[in-house]
């Protein structure tokens, strides 16, 4: 849950989870479990052609809404059922609360729903005086505790054994033991009577079948059957998302749902509802059966050209499972009621700006979730919008927004800053050269990595060109620099021009080059990043170019994702931000491309040398196997480590906003790499060695970290 | 055809292993009871499982436990009348009750449920019951075993191959369900572990009348 009125309160919350010590071994122990489970779980099926069914009939659905309740409506209610509509989570919470009035009810058992959460059903019902008692294992223990959710999926997962037996100890008055197989059946037993005297069942549902007026739901423990079975009356209550058109639809995303959420084929049941079943408590021998769906901003979400794609999620809880923030910090901290990725989402749609402002802020764009998203939402595209909205609509301008997009989109006076700046450094000690003594205004949670100072001498300064002017080139290619390789780590492009030098490779470097803008569309400043993306292409002809190669992972991933997305609807410029993007490449495609022998090195003789993938290049650019490979031609000995494509924890401008999180994600990574033994740790990202080498050489690791061009050059 | 048919039972047989489902063949429907009252007469015996009623609970829960017959019982809801008759003598003779409704007022426990499945899915290993009846439901809910028959001929390759015979279910009032393994959770420090409100057990018994010679 959310209650922090500004960054400062968030912060302190995400810090309290970071020392929440069980916790944290839990989520990252589950982080790692998970992995292996979906290399397995979607064993004999095209996962690609799926997510795209998935998407296609979530798509189809959420665009006649409309027809698909009414239909919906039509048939549940001959089969004996009673359909509501609900605008608001206040309206749908009244419904309810009027059914149970209606029906003389009082004990009311409930099974999970995620809806339900939303509303903050049990809440405003007990409130009216009723006894609601959630019969999920997990929901039942938070409930106990009186917490929200710590997982869509998972609830309690940030509770240990020992906590679980203390609350069972209250609850029975009797001493329990902390046997999780005996807890379970504590529980099993309580509950049981609790069914038993229940005269409501309250649930939710994965699917609402239109042509049929069928509610579908998927459950492992049982709750469900007994929820909607042993009570006299049974409310489910449907978002409107969950509507689909056939039983197909409903069987397709069922296919992916279980698999993407726990690595089950499917889970220990399905239970299909139409209408009004027998019912032997019932007075009338049938079920009193009605279905509350829920809007609450869903319709109008379905008809938003950019945001309608958050309607297909299926509540799989996937988007969490694979964030590294959510690995270290939990739930709690990591969403309103709904978490992970789409919570971030959710938040700002269901539960209002307020709720979301900070949480927005808390994300790497690491696009982990994106690339694990069953139902193929473009989850870190949704996030940097909705961020964009709130951005835009804060009382007071965000002003390190505002100043870098004056500043970024204005080149001569950002390259002057950026020159001017060197002279206001300390002095550099030894031969690495880092900033002593930064502002502390700017930085003073930032001290967990050392950051580098600026080079004395730009890249743009340095460049020769006639040494790329070969007489029958291959490949005519336009160099883009990126800010960090230009300003701060030239060495870095020199190392890599250097390496085709002698190629049949033309290389021209264009001095009225900006920044490519992903600093701004972080920030949120679309209108700014999208002018600087059109600066570039006005400037790079892509067609005068066979490739735009840059040495910088976000750079590229930015150019070749974002640049056709900024400019989508501007007339125009949008086939040639196509263009543009198509010729984007990475440097280690770019070299495995030009050639072996171009690469080709024994200097290496064989030394260790790991790797961390960026997440622009190996998610972004979906890129990996290419640099692997190039470090074994370079002569080293490519060692892997689990932790490999697991984002380092700068997100661009969010280790200076979240430091504590970076810096326990930086901790991770370096770790993993340090237990290989490998004496070099190879990267394809100037932000990703900044992050990398500063957290090394603060924590005195002895590893060394190097650039691609800079490992290929090394060993030459 | 029979290829085509053995396959499917053994990617069943596969598939409902891995999720800890018992999967036995069975030539005759007489077979199956016999079966069926075996597990009952065994359960006690090695008393493997634990259904929670001697552990410390509050007096509600307690006094329910308490509801529970001293005999051992069973539940047959929706068998034919032929099959009634043979499984009723088969219990008599174990010395344990049979009930066929009224399964709502032993949901203290019930031993052992025996329902016949509608068909199955073989990708999933997957027991699909159309269950309207209210009894024949709770007997796959409330029963500490459940077993269940099903016929060799009623498998199909994956759900898709049934969605037609799920949407005839559909069209009018109706509760089916699909049950896939015994009820399970992790919901406590990610341990799995078997039989939360439903079975703790699940038996299949694959009715193969072409292997009967
Ligand atoms: S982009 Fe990365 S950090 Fe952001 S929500 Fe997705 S997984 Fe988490
Ligand atoms: S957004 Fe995608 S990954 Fe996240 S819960 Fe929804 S369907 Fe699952």
């Amino acid at each position: 849950m959310q209650t922090a009125e500004n960054n400062r309160q968030y912060r302190k919350q995400l810090k309290e989870a970071l020392d929440n010590a069980f916790q944290r071994k839990a989520l990252d122990n589950f982080a790692v479990a998970y992995r292996g489970i979906r290399v397995s779980n979607f064993e004999g099926i095209d996962r690609a052609r799926l997510i795209e069914r998935i998407g296609k009939a979530k798509d189809a659905a959420m665009a006649r809404v409309d027809a698909l309740y009414h239909q919906f409506r039509e048939k549940a209610e001959a089969a004996g059922a009673t359909v509501h509509l609900a605008a608001s989570d206040a309206a749908a919470n009244e419904i309810i609360a009027r059914i149970a009035a209606e029906n003389s009810c009082t004990r009311i058992v409930k099974s999970k729903s995620m809806t339900a959460e939303e509303t903050l059903l049990n809440h405003f019902l007990e409130n009216r005086g009723y006894e609601v008692i959630e019969t999920d294992l997990g929901e039942w223990i938070i409930q106990l505790r009186r917490e929200g959710p710590s997982h869509m999926v998972m609830p309690a997962i940030h509770l240990s054994r020992n906590e679980v037996s203390r609350l069972f100890t209250e609850v029975t008055g009797k001493p329990q033991d902390t046997d999780i197989e005996k807890l379970v059946k504590v529980a099993r037993r309580e509950l049981r009577e609790r069914f038993v005297t229940a005269d409501m069942g309250i649930s939710g549902a994965n699917f609402a079948i239109a042509e049929t007026g069928t509610l579908g739901i998927v459950s492992n423990e049982g709750n469900v059957g007994l929820v909607t079975t042993m009570p006299r009356v049974h409310v489910a209550l449907v978002g409107i998302d969950k509507l689909t058109a056939t039983v197909a639809d409903a069987l397709t995303v069922l296919t992916g749902l279980p698999r993407n959420a726990t690595g089950q084929a499917i889970t220990s049941y399905v239970t299909w509802i139409t209408g009004a079943n027998p019912s032997g408590a019932s007075a009338t021998g049938r079920k009193n059966m009605h279905i509350v769906f829920l809007d609450n901003g869903r319709s109008a979400l379905a008809g938003d050209p950019v945001f309608s794609q958050a309607l297909r999620c299926v509540r799989c809880g996937a988007c969490a499972n694979v964030c590294p923030i959510y690995r270290l910090v939990g739930g709690h901290a990591y969403g309103h009621i709904y978490i992970g990725a789409i919570g971030l989402i959710l938040t700002y749609f269901f539960h209002g700006r307020d709720k979301d402002k900070h949480l927005i802020e808390n994300c790497l764009n690491c696009q982990a979730c994106k690339e694990v998203c069953v139902a193929g939402i473009d989850l870190p595209r949704l996030i940097r919008e909705v961020q964009k909205v709130v951005v835009h609509s804060a009382e007071q301008p965000f002003l390190p927004g505002l100043m870098a997009a004056y500043v970024l989109k204005r080149r001569r006076v950002f390259h002057a800053l950026l020159r001017s700046g060197r002279y206001v450094q300390q002095p550099v000690t030894g031969n690495t050269s880092y900033a002593r003594h930064l502002p502390d205004l700017l930085f003073k949670d930032h001290k967990f990595k050392e950051l580098p100072a600026l080079a004395k001498k730009p890249f743009r300064d340095q460049w020769q060109p006639a040494a790329y002017r070969p007489a029958r080139p291959r490949y005519k290619v336009a160099l883009f620099s990126g800010c960090l390789q230009d300003f701060v780590y030239p060495e870095q492009l020199l190392a890599g021009t250097e390496m085709l030098k002698g190629s049949r490779v033309r290389l021209d470097f264009i001095q009225a080059q900006g920044c490519c803008g992903l600093p701004l569309y972080m920030l949120g400043e679309h209108g700014a990043a999208a002018d600087l993306a059109r600066w570039n292409m006005a400037n790079i002809d892509p067609g005068e170019y066979d490739f735009v190669l840059t040495l910088c992972a976000s750079c590229a991933s930015h150019m070749k994702e974002n640049y056709p997305f900024l400019l989508e609807k501007q007339a125009g410029t949008r086939v040639n931000a196509r263009q543009y993007a198509d010729k984007v490449i990475d440097y280690s495609s770019f070299m495995l491309l030009v050639g072996e022998s171009a690469a080709a090195g024994k200097n290496a003789r064989g030394q260790k040398a790991a790797y961390h993938a960026p997440c622009h290049l190996c998610r972004g650019l979906g890129v990996s196997a290419a640099p692997r490979e190039l470090l074994e031609i370079a002569g080293y000995a490519y060692v892997p480590h689990d932790e490999e494509e697991t984002c380092c924890g700068l997100g661009g401008s969010y280790s200076f906003k979240f430091p504590e999180v970076s810096a326990a994600i930086l901790d991770k990574k370096l770790g993993a790499v340090a237990e290989t033994g490998a004496e070099i740790l190879v990267t394809d990202c100037p932000g990703c060695v900044m992050q990398l080498r500063g957290g090394a050489l603060k924590q005195g690791r002895p590893i060394k970290v190097l650039h691609m061009a800079e490992a290929l050059q090394q060993s030459k | 055809m029979e290829m085509h048919r053995s396959g499917l039972v053994e990617q069943f047989r596969q598939k409902a292993d891995a999720v800890s489902t018992i999967v036995k063949p069975v030539a005759t429907m007489a077979e199956a009871l016999a079966y069926a009252v075996q597990v009952c007469v065994r359960k006690e015996a090695c008393a493997m499982l634990s259904s929670g009623c001697e552990y410390g609970l509050s007096d509600p829960a307690q006094e329910l436990c308490g509801l529970k017959q001293w005999e051992k019982l069973m539940a047959a809801p929706g068998l034919a009348a032929a099959d009634i008759d043979r499984l009723t003598a088969l219990c008599r003779d174990a010395g344990i009750g049979l009930i066929r409704q009224g399964l709502a007022a032993h949901a203290g426990g019930i031993d052992v449920g025996l329902t016949t499945a509608d068909f199955g899915i073989a990708d999933t290993g997957t027991l699909v019951l159309h269950c309207s009846d209210e009894d024949l439901r709770l007997a796959t809910m409330i029963s500490e075993v459940h077993v269940a028959v099903l016929r060799a001929e009623d498998i199909y390759p994956n759900a898709d191959a049934a969605a037609d015979r799920l949407a005839a279910f559909f069209s009018t009032s109706d509760y089916t369900a699909f049950i896939t393994g015994p009820s399970r959770t992790a919901d406590i420090e990610r341990v799995l572990t078997l039989g939360v409100h439903g079975p703790l057990d699940l038996h299949v018994l694959i009715l193969d009348g072409s292997t009967a010679s």
